[in-house]
């Protein structure tokens, strides 16, 4: 246990950008870590890429400071920065072979002769692309194209790495199989890397942190379960992952809380800054549901562990590898349960449409959110 | 890097093009505009300025002068209507029927194009000078007994080579637009029973219209302002509205006269290019 | 797809040797012995083609057009890139109205802006000559060359010169290594291109030349005289072989220019290596 931790690698602070009447980032106040590999999340047009552009210093932020290792770096321009980056169409020179490509940052740094041939091939290794420095951009694959562009960006030893969707041109294969080997090759190299997506699994799966980010605002900072399990917003909650919504009010508050939906069925939550008369809306993640024929070891209502609902099924859909089943629970709303179809048969429930059934979940999987 | 740099770096590139421009494009327009306003052809250029509208008066009041500027206008139609109709067939050719290999045929095309306006005029005038080499090849050949006058200068000649002159700069917008058009439309009329001269009269061409027609436009404008031609092959006959202009500020000096002329011309064009034509057509048809 | 009833490959044949007879007759008439254009030729020869260089005054005028063309062409390809690089990656009020205004000369007839450069040359009590036909020249081409350049820029991905800063370049140094190379052919072209319209323009020329004519200008001169005649369709016939070459020249750049950035980098690689 270090009693120091070390300085954030990259810090924003209150940052905001305005484009005339636009505004594309708001009041953004992130810390990365060293060694980090932090995404920006969010739909197109939250404000992502406008903050990673505005940490490699191509856009200049309209309020607030940018701080490199903590020190400020918010007025210098982008060539000053030795920040790596990869762009999402890899924009390698073409009309330079990809020897010259990972050469340009080397060159413009006078290194020269044997010391910049070795680490140019140092680099190509690290991607595992030896043996291509020849050939043209023009002559290389997706794939190919975008490993060049990384060995480009950390061959120069850069004490950040920014990627503004690199995979996002990439078939879903090659992406998933690259989404590993970045991953892997982050943790090697045990560089910084700012990552940005609009694809919530891709965040989910890399990340050791990440910001969800809507509209120019962070909604929430934290790893990816618990921004997964516990969302801060029905933004979050509805862009990660799926969610089943209920509307409600609470009732009382306390070791628990209880939550009247419509209709008049209670649930029940943990400990949460509420206040009685409160409009919520609770969320469930369907894989965090179950179905049963009968109520269980619970009875109808409130009791024990679990959260137990009467419905009637109304649709299900065969995924391969799971079921889901649209359950009515009366005027409260519709919930979707995804049954794993290798749940042994007697821990399965076989129903059909028309049914009617019980959904119950944890108390301790149900989520409160205000928006 | 911050926003002073980039306005900074834009005025850099900026400022040349504007500066130069401004000075040598825009400030003489805006001279002879200003200048057909001054009466009176006497004294120096800017002493005895008299601030007038009579060059105007004498414009619309003269009868030879609208006449001419008809005329020219019924030229230029002419002109960028048979200009038109002949490219048609070859654009449709080329995107058509030649499709992949059309780059070379295209180039043949545009070769007497680029080589020279002046020297394809000159060939017409050498051509239809006072031998003659039409009459003289006929009357040698033995097909007519007697020079037939209109191969002489004239403005039937003008006509003859403005069109000679522009038929292979419009088929570039007619192919422009032909390329453009969604084939499988033509299949879909083709799958509902169309016959291909059905889907050519009733597809093809209400879809091309449009860019038909402003590839005309582009032939019309420049011509109807033409004064070379006429020069060299027009005679006494083929004068257009461009030679006039000339004159005034060449033999008979009568230079606010000649700007008010001009300057008719500028505006007309000037409406005509904002109503009818977009800058962005103009790009893709100069490439 | 057969159109059974339409000959149209004939007809596009038979338009092209329209087109070309012209200019063939022409090219006939210059080996012509006779100083009459009529036919029967009366024989064949090569003397025109020799007293060429012997007429001073012609010779001066193709000196003359020369300069003027390079001159101007090179004004107009420096103006032109730089308003190309304003109009593509720059944000700026008034874009609009600075293309229609640098385009202007496309539309307008150049027997106006002809006369008003000879009103606005009076004005300043700027004599005619070489140079003025030079300053309405870079005006006329400068659209072709922004428009050749432009086309460039656009397909050009702005990434490019992000990427070249994150790896450390600074402007100069990105417009240099990066910009530069790759827009290089469009520039060849543009300038080509802005060479080619000056050399033969006569309509402005003609009214804002000096005692130095241009070519055209002095070819025209000559024309009234029969006597002339074969001199000046000899020069033609030597001027268009020369447009042509020049025309293949800018075809074969523009192969370059569309092709795959492998080739165009074959090309500008032997160009950049040792940037």
């Amino acid at each position: 246990m270090s009693a120091i931790p070390p300085p954030p690698a990259v810090r924003l602070e209150a940052v905001s950008k305005r484009f005339g009447e636009h505004t594309a980032v708001e009041t953004v106040t992130l810390a990365i870590a060293a060694g980090e590999f932090f995404s920006l999340l969010g739909p197109s047009g939250c404000g992502k890429t406008t903050t990673l552009r505005i940490v490699a210093g191509f856009e200049t932020p309209s309020a607030g400071s940018v701080f490199l290792n903590e020190v400020e770096i918010t007025e210098r321009p982008a060539h000053l920065r030795k920040i790596g980056m990869v762009f999402q169409h890899y924009a390698l020179f073409p009309h330079l072979s990809v020897f010259e490509n990972i050469a340009f940052p080397l060159r413009l740094r006078r290194t020269e002769g044997g010391d910049m041939r070795q680490r140019v091939s140092h680099a190509l290794e690290m991607v595992r692309l030896p043996g291509l420095a020849g050939r043209m951009p023009a002559q290389l694959s997706g794939g190919q194209q975008q490993r060049v562009a990384l060995a480009r960006a950390l061959v120069f030893h850069p004490s950040v790495v920014l990627l503004d969707e690199p995979l996002g041109a990439l078939d879903l294969k090659l992406r998933k199989a690259m989404q590993l080997e970045l991953k892997t090759l982050q943790r090697e190299i045990g560089l910084t890397f700012v990552y940005v997506t609009h694809d919530q699994e891709e965040a989910l799966t890399m990340s050791d942190r990440m910001a969800v980010m809507d509209r120019g605002r962070v909604l929430q900072v934290g790893d990816p379960r618990s921004i997964y399990e516990r969302p801060a917003s029905r933004f979050v909650a509805d862009f990660i992952g799926v969610s089943n919504f209920l509307p409600g009010r609470v009732r009382e508050v306390g070791v628990e809380a209880t939550i009247e939906l419509d209709g008049g069925a209670v649930v029940r939550a943990g400990p949460e800054q509420l206040t009685v008369g409160q409009t919520v809306t609770i969320a469930v993640r369907p894989e965090r549901t179950r179905l049963a024929g009968a109520p269980g070891e619970a009875t109808v209502g409130p009791e024990g562990r679990w959260n137990v609902l009467p419905g009637v099924i109304r649709e299900l859909i065969y995924t391969g590898s799971d079921t889901q089943y649209f359950v009515e629970l009366g005027p409260a709303g519709v919930v979707m349960v995804r049954v794993p179809n290798d749940t042994p048969p007697e821990g399965r429930h076989q129903a059909r449409p028309g049914e009617r059934v019980w959904v119950r979940w944890e108390v301790g999987s149900t989520a409160v959110l205000l928006a | 890097m911050s926003v002073v740099d980039q306005r900074a770096r834009l005025w850099a590139v900026l400022a040349p093009p504007v500066l130069w421009l401004g000075a040598l494009l825009v400030l003489p327009l805006l001279l002879l505009c200003a200048f057909s306003f001054r009466s009176g052809i006497g004294g120096s250029l800017f002493g005895d300025w008299i601030v007038t509208l009579d060059n105007y008066r004498t414009l619309a009041a003269s009868p030879s002068f609208l006449e001419l500027l008809g005329v020219s206008v019924g030229i230029a139609l002419v002109v960028a209507l048979v200009a038109t109709l002949l490219a048609y067939p070859v654009a449709y050719y080329l995107v058509f029927r030649v499709r992949a290999r059309a780059g070379m045929y295209v180039a043949l095309l545009l070769i007497p194009f680029w080589i020279s306006y002046l020297l394809r005029v000159m060939a017409w005038k050498v051509i239809l000078g006072s031998g003659g080499a039409v009459n003289g090849f006929l009357l040698w050949a033995g097909l007519i007994h007697e020079p037939i006058s209109i191969f002489f200068y004239s403005r039937f000649a003008v006509v003859i080579t403005l069109i000679y002159v522009w038929t292979p700069f419009v088929a570039l917008p007619i192919m422009a637009t032909l390329y453009r058009i969604d084939r499988s439309l033509l299949e879909a009329a083709a799958g509902l029973g169309a016959t291909p001269a059905q889907r050519f009269w009733r597809v093809t061409v209400p879809l091309s219209l449009p860019g038909v027609v402003a590839g005309a436009v582009m032939v019309f404008i420049p011509t109807v302002g033409e004064y070379v031609t006429p020069l060299l092959v027009g005679g006494s006959t083929g004068a257009m509205y461009g030679n006039l202009i000339q004159d005034f500020f060449g033999r008979s000096a009568n230079w606010p006269l000649g700007a008010a002329l001009a300057v008719v011309m500028l505006v007309g064009t000037l409406v005509l290019v904002g109503a009818t034509s977009r800058i962005s057509r103009v790009e893709r048809f100069i490439q | 797809m057969r159109h059974r009833t339409w000959p149209l490959p004939a007809y596009y044949f038979a338009l092209l040797a329209l087109l070309y007879l012209p200019l063939a007759i022409l090219l006939l008439f210059a080996f012509n012995s006779g100083t009459i254009l009529v036919f029967p030729l009366k024989g064949l020869t090569l003397r025109w083609f020799g007293q060429l260089f012997a007429t001073e005054a012609l010779m001066r005028s193709l000196r003359n057009s020369l300069l003027v063309a390079a001159g101007s062409s090179v004004v107009a390809t420096a103006l032109a890139t730089c308003g190309a690089i304003a109009f593509v990656r720059f944000r700026f009020k008034g874009k609009g109205l600075f293309i229609t205004v640098a385009l202007l000369p496309l539309y307008v007839p150049f027997v106006v802006l002809g006369v008003s450069l000879l009103l606005f040359f009076s004005t300043l009590g700027v004599p005619r000559s070489l140079l003025t036909i030079g300053a309405a020249h870079s005006v006329v081409s400068l659209p072709y060359a922004l428009l050749i350049v432009t086309a460039r820029l656009v397909g050009f991905d702005p990434h490019l010169e992000e990427a070249a800063m994150s790896l450390g370049a600074n402007y100069w140094q990105t417009l240099r290594r990066v910009i530069l190379p790759l827009i290089a052919p469009a520039i060849v072209a543009a300038w080509l291109t802005a060479f080619t319209v000056s050399f033969d323009e006569f309509a402005i020329a003609n009214l804002v030349v000096g005692r130095e004519p241009t070519l055209p200008v002095y070819l025209y001169s000559q024309l009234r005289m029969t006597s002339r005649l074969p001199l000046v369709v000899a020069m033609a016939a030597v001027v268009m072989v020369g447009t042509l070459s020049i025309f293949l020249a800018l075809a074969w750049l523009r192969r370059i220019l569309a092709s795959t950035p492998a080739s165009a980098a074959g090309a500008t690689s032997a160009l950049t290596a040792r940037a």
